[in-house]
C-alpha cells in the first residue's frame, strides 16, 4: 500500500507492507538508522519518534498510521547546521555514553518541553521515566533537559508575545 | 619539554579538561553509526533456530520443507558447517558455532535460516524439524557437583589460547561439570579461626543478571571465497574475535578484518567473541554477505552474569584487627565457559578486598550447568564478591562493638602496602576515599528515622593483561589520528585518546581524529575491557605521539644542519635558538613535498612499568543513604555518592559519568535486577519483565567525588576507572537497611518482597509479639507458568 505523510519537514510517499513498523519503515527503506531499536515491546523509549508531535515507539507502531500525519525523527531536529537547544543540552552536559538510547531520550524530551518549557525536576523524572538508559544514571540527562528548558523558555514567552 | 613538567597537573592544556566528546555530535543528531546500522551490497538475514530444552540429543534435523521456503537461500547446522573449526572460546574451547550432537541449554542456537529478508528468514524456522532426546538437565551448582551428577559436557575440550596468559591457570578439563577452579591461599587460616577473637560467617548469593547493553548483539559478515572474512560487530575485542575467526575458517591474520562501529554499551556482555564465527559461517555457507542482528529477548539467551553462592568467614582479633578469611565461591557458569574462567579467577583474587589480612584460604569454582552461558559482567567477579564481603564487615565490626567505617579504617591497606603477595602494593588511597564518602553522608545531617547509611569498599586487579599496541599518524598540515584498537562503546575512548595525543603533540584538540576500530589498520590491543584503556591505550598513545616526536627532533636536525642535542620540543614544534618549526614545516622541508604523514608507534607489554600486575588496583568506593518503607518494604535511595580514585582524570565530567552509570548498574542488582529460572526456563527473559534502573530511581542527592593523586601507571599518573563503583553497591544497601531496620539480608536484590518478609520474620521473633500491620501487602506468588522460547521477532 502506499502512504503519504510529513517525514522531518518534507513530504513523503512510499510504498509499504500493511504489516510493517514504523521503526522497520524509516531505518529500512527510509535509511534513517537515528531510529533505534531495543526492546522492541515499548518498554524502553530507544526508538521514540515524533507523529504529529507527540512520542509513540515506533518499534510497535504501525507504519500506516502516520499516513496524512506529521513524522519527526532525531535526522530532522537540527536546524541546517544549528542543533536544536535540547541537542546541545546533551553535548554540555555529557548526557550519554553509548549515545544508543541518545535519540529516543531527546525526542521524548523534545515532545515534554514542547508541552511544558518549565517544567520541574519531578516532572521531567516523571515524564522520562519511559526512556531508559544503561550507561549515564541519567543525572546528566536531567541537567541536559534542564539547560534546554531554561533556554526555551524565553523563546516560548516571545512565541506567545508575538502571538506565534 | 620535560616530563615533569607535563605530568603537572597545573600545566595541562587538554588533559583534566571535559572537552566536548569527539562522537558528541555524531550521537545526539542520529548519524553515529553502529553495526546494527551496517547495510551491505547482496546483503542476505540469517534468524536462529533456538533449543526448547535445556539438555536433549539432537537426532536428527530435516531441512527439506524449510529450504523450500519461498527466499530462504539455505540453512546452516552443526551437520554441515564442513571444513570449518565448528568449536572456539579463547579461555575454553568448548563452545559450537551451532549445536552439535545435543543441546546444553534452552535458547542455544541449533539451525540458522539465511534468506533475501528477515522475515522470509524468521518464517521458515518453523519449517525444521529437529527430533530430541531429552536427558537429565543439570539446573543448579549443588546438583552439577553431586558424585552421581550428570555431566553437562563429559567431553575433554583443549584449552583456548589464552591459556598460560594472562591469569588463566591451568584447565582442569571438563570431564566433569567443573569448568575452571582457583584456588587462593596464604598464612595458616585454621590456626588464624582457632585463636581468633571474633568470627563471624554466613552465605550470600548474588543473582545471575544480564547486562541490558541496549543494542542487543549483532553482526554483518562477507565471506570471500578467495580467502578474505570481514565482520561488522558490536563486539568490545575485536581482536579477540579475530583470533576465533581466524581459527575457525582457518585463515591467517592477515586475511580476517574485524570493524567495529560505535557500540550500543556492553558492560562486559559483549566481550569476546559471540555471535561472529556464526554469522561468518552463514556467509561462507551462501558466498553473500550475512546479517545476524539478535533482538534483546536473543540477547538474554547469549550471555548473562555468573550468579555466586559464597560461603565466607572472617576473623578479627581482639583488637578489631583482621586475623583470617576464608571463602568458597561456587559460580554458576551455564552451559560454555566463554570468559567465566576469568571471572573465577578474579573473584577468588578479588575477595581479599583492600583490606591486611595474614591469613586467606579461597576456593573458587565455576560450575557448568545447562543455563545460559555467563560470561564477563561489570566487575569482572568483583560484583559478585563484594557484596559478601563488605556485608560481613558490618556484620564483624557491629559483633566486636565498634563503628563500621571505623572498622574499616583501621584495617585498610595504605597506598604502598601490599595486600597480595607477589602483586603490585596497592596505588591507591581507600581510607581517604572512605573519609571522603562518609563526609558526604555526613553532611545530609541527623539521620531520619527509617533511613540507613552505609559506605563500602571494593578492590580490584585491574586492566588485564598488558599488551596494547598504537599508532598514531602525524600529517603534513598538523592534524594527527591516532589508530587506537579499542572500542569506542560509550566510555569515551574516543574523546580521552584525543586529548592526550593533543597534549602531547602540541596541536589543538580539533586537528586529532581518532578512527574507529578496524583489525586490517590497527594493531592489537588485547580487549577493552577491565577498565584499562586510558590506563593502557593512553598510556601507549602518548609514547607514540613521543616517538612521532622524537622522529620529527631527527629531521628538524637534518634540515637545519644541527645536531639533535641542539633542539628542544616546544609546543607543536622544535626550536632551536630563535627558530621554531612547526611539524607541518619539518615535514615540508624534509621530504620536499606536501602532503605527507609520517608514524609514531608504541608497542606496550608487560615490561618497564607494567611487568608488575595488576597495571592498577581498581578501587571501588560508594556510600548510600536509604530510605525504607517499612509497609511495603520498598528500599528508595536518597543519596548517593561515588568516589573515583583515578589517578587523573583525563576527563573529569565522563569519569564522574562512569561513576554513576557502574553505581546505577549496582542499584539495578542491588534492587531489582534477577533472571529467574523456573525448571529449565529463563521466565524474565525480557525487557517486559526484567527490571532495570529508570529515571525514577535516580537519588534525591547525588554526590560523584574523584580523588586525582596522580598515583597510576597510566598517561599522567591516570589509572582506569568506570567498574569499581558498581561493585560496593549491593553490600551498602544491606548494610544500610540493616541500620535502618535492624535485618540482614544476604540474598540480592532486596526487592520488596524480600525485604518485606524480613521484617515480618524479626517481628515475630521481637520478644514481645505485636499485631500484624493491617495494611501489610501479601507477598507476591511466583509466577510458574511455562512459556515456551519465543521465536525471535523481526526487525528492520
Amino acid at each position: 500500500m502506499k502512504i503519504a505523510f510529513e517525514l522531518n519537514g518534507k513530504p513523503a510517499s512510499l510504498e509499504i507492507e500493511p504489516r510493517e513498523t514504523l521503526a522497520e519503515v524509516l531505518r529500512a527503506r527510509c535509511r534513517l538508522t537515528g531510529v533505534k531499536l531495543s526492546c522492541e515491546s515499548q518498554v524502553c523509549g530507544t526508538c521514540t519518534v515524533l507523529v504529529d508531535d507527540i512520542p509513540v515507539s515506533a518499534c510497535t507502531y504501525l507504519a500506516y498510521e502516520i499516513r496524512d500525519k506529521q513524522v519527526t525523527t532525531i535526522e530532522g531536529l537540527a536546524d541546517g547546521n544549528r542543533l536544536h537547544p535540547l541537542q546541545q543540552a546533551f553535548l554540555d552536559s555529557f548526557a550519554f555514553q553509548c549515545g544508543f538510547c541518545t535519540p529516543g531520550m531527546i525526542l521524548a524530551a523534545k515532545s515534554l518541553l514542547d508541552e511544558n518549557a518549565s517544567v520541574s525536576d519531578e516532572e521531567i523524572i516523571a515524564y522520562m521515566s519511559g526512556n531508559l538508559c544503561r550507561c549515564t544514571g541519567y543525572l546528566g540527562i536531567l541537567k541536559a533537559i534542564r539547560q534546554a528548558a531554561a533556554e526555551l523558555q524565553p523563546h516560548l514567552k516571545q512565541k506567545k508575545r508575538t502571538g506565534e | 619539554m620535560s616530563n615533569a613538567k607535563k605530568n603537572d597537573a597545573k600545566n595541562f592544556a587538554v588533559v583534566n579538561h571535559s572537552v566536548p566528546r569527539a562522537d558528541g555530535v555524531a550521537k545526539v543528531t542520529g548519524t553515529a553509526t553502529y553495526a546494527s546500522d551496517i547495510t551491505l551490497e547482496r546483503m542476505a538475514w540469517a534468524k536462529l533456530l533456538r533449543s526448547p530444552f535445556a539438555h536433549a540429543k539432537i537426532l536428527s534435523i530435516d531441512l527439506s520443507e524449510a529450504k523450500r521456503q519461498p527466499g530462504v537461500i539455505d540453512v546452516l547446522t552443526g551437520n554441515n558447517l564442513g571444513p570449518l573449526h565448528p568449536y572456539y572460546g579463547h579461555a575454553v574451547k568448548d563452545h559450537p558455532l551451532l549445536a552439535i550432537g545435543k543441546v546444553r541449554f534452552v535458547g542455544e542456537p541449533v539451525a540458522a535460516v539465511i534468506a533475501e529478508d528477515e522475515l522470509s528468514a524468521q518464517e521458515a524456522l518453523d519449517k525444521i524439524k529437529v527430533d530430541y532426546e531429552e536427558l537429565t538437565p543439570v539446573l543448579d551448582v549443588k546438583t552439577a557437583l553431586a558424585s552421581s551428577a550428570v555431566l553437562v559436557h563429559g567431553t575433554d575440550y583443549i584449552g583456548g589460547a589464552f591459556r598460560g596468559f594472562d591469569d588463566f591457570t591451568d584447565f582442569p578439563g571438563s570431564t566433569k561439570n567443573i569448568c575452571q577452579d582457583v584456588h587462593v591461599e596464604w598464612g595458616d587460616v585454621d590456626a588464624a579461626f582457632a585463636s581468633a577473637a571474633h568470627i563471624v560467617e554466613g552465605e550470600f548469593y548474588f543473582p545471575m543478571v544480564y547486562a541490558y547493553a541496549m543494542e542487543p548483539y549483532v553482526a554483518v559478515a562477507d565471506y570471500d571465497p578467495n580467502g578474505q572474512l570481514t565482520v561488522y560487530s558490536s563486539a568490545q575485542h575485536p581482536f579477540m574475535v579475530r583470533h576465533d575467526l581466524a581459527e575457525v575458517f582457518d585463515l591467517p591474520l592477515n586475511s580476517v578484518r574485524v570493524i567495529v562501529p560505535y557500540v550500543g554499551g556492553g558492560y562486559g556482555s559483549k566481550s569476546y567473541t559471540k555471535i561472529e564465527p556464526l554469522t561468518a559461517a552463514c556467509s561462507w555457507k551462501v558466498s553473500r554477505p550475512v546479517k545476524l542482528q539478535l533482538n534483546v529477548e536473543e540477547a538474554f539467551l547469549t550471555t548473562r552474569s555468573d550468579d555466586a553462592r559464597v560461603y565466607i568467614r572472617t576473623a578479627a582479633d581482639r583488637n578489631g584487627k583482621l586475623v583470617a578469611k576464608q571463602a568458597t565461591i561456587h559460580l554458576n557458569t551455564g552451559a560454555y565457559a566463554e570468559n567465566s574462567p576469568m571471572v573465577c579467577r578474579k573473584a577468588a583474587n578479588r575477595i581479599v578486598g583492600p583490606y591486611r589480612f595474614p591469613n586467606v584460604k579461597i576456593d573458587c569454582l565455576a560450575i557448568y550447568t545447562n543455563t545460559v552461558p555467563a560470561s564477563s559482567y561489570r566487575g569482572l567477579g568483583a560484583a559478585q564478591i563484594t557484596f559478601p564481603v563488605e556485608s560481613q564487615m558490618d556484620e564483624l565490626a557491629l559483633k566486636i562493638g565498634c563503628d563500621p567505617q571505623e572498622f574499616r579504617l583501621r584495617n585498610l591497606a595504605h597506598s604502598g602496602e601490599s595486600i597480595h603477595p607477589g602483586l603490585r602494593p596497592i596505588d591507591a588511597d581507600v581510607p581517604g576515599d572512605i573519609r571522603i564518602a562518609a563526609e558526604a553522608l555526613r553532611s545530609n545531617g541527623p539521620l531520619a528515622s527509617k533511613h540507613g547509611r552505609s559506605v563500602c569498599c571494593s578492590c580490584s586487579d585491574a586492566g588485564a593483561h598488558p599488551v596494547t599496541l598504537a599508532m598514531v599518524q602525524v600529517y603534513a598540515d598538523g592534524s594527527v589520528s591516532v589508530l587506537s584498537g579499542s572500542t569506542e562503546i560509550g566510555q569515551g575512548s574516543h574523546t580521552v585518546l584525543a586529548q592526550i595525543a593533543a597534549e602531547e603533540m602540541g596541536v589543538p584538540l580539533e586537528k586529532v581524529k581518532v578512527l574507529g576500530t578496524d583489525t586490517a589498520v590497527m594493531l592489537f590491543e588485547r580487549s577493552t575491557g577491565a577498565s584499562r584503556t586510558t590506563t593502557l591505550m593512553g598510556r601507549a598513545v602518548m609514547e607514540a605521539c613521543r616517538e612521532a616526536i622524537a622522529q620529527c627532533t631527527t629531521m628538524a636536525a637534518e634540515v637545519l644542519g644541527v645536531p639533535v642535542s641542539e633542539l628542544i620540543e616546544e609546543r607543536g614544534g622544535i626550536r632551536h635558538g630563535k627558530e621554531w618549526l612547526t611539524w607541518p614545516e619539518i615535514m615540508e622541508r624534509y621530504f620536499q613535498m606536501e602532503g605527507c604523514s609520517i608514524i609514531g608507534r608504541a608497542y606496550l607489554r608487560r615490561a618497564g612499568p607494567f611487568k608488575s600486575v595488576p597495571i592498577f588496583w581498581e578501587i571501588g568506593v560508594v556510600g548510600t543513604e536509604i530510605a525504607l518503607d517499612e509497609e511495603t518494604g520498598k528500599i528508595s535511595l536518597d543519596t548517593l555518592v561515588t568516589v573515583g580514585d583515578v589517578g587523573l582524570a583525563i576527563h573529569p565530567a565522563m569519569t564522574e559519568s562512569q561513576d554513576l552509570g557502574a553505581a546505577t548498574m549496582g542499584l539495578g542488582v542491588g534492587l531489582f535486577e534477577e533472571l529467574i529460572y523456573d525448571g529449565q526456563q529463563l521466565m524474565n527473559g525480557t525487557m517486559l519483565e526484567y527490571r532495570v534502573p529508570r529515571f525514577s530511581d535516580l537519588a534525591r542527592r547525588v554526590e560523584l567525588k574523584l580523588v586525582q593523586n596522580q598515583d597510576g601507571v597510566g598517561p599522567y599518573g591516570a589509572k582506569g576507572g568506570g567498574e569499581g563503583s558498581v561493585n560496593p553497591v549491593g553490600a551498602c544497601l544491606a548494610n544500610a537497611l540493616y541500620q535502618a531496620a535492624g535485618v540482614r539480608i544476604r540474598s540480592l536484590p532486596l526487592t520488596p518482597e524480600r525485604v518485606w518478609k524480613a521484617l515480618q520474620e524479626k517481628k515475630a521473633h521481637a520478644p514481645v509479639a505485636k499485631e500484624k500491620s493491617s495494611v501489610a501487602p501479601k507477598p507476591r506468588a511466583r509466577r510458574t507458568r511455562v512459556r515456551k522460547t519465543r521465536a525471535p521477532k523481526r526487525r528492520a
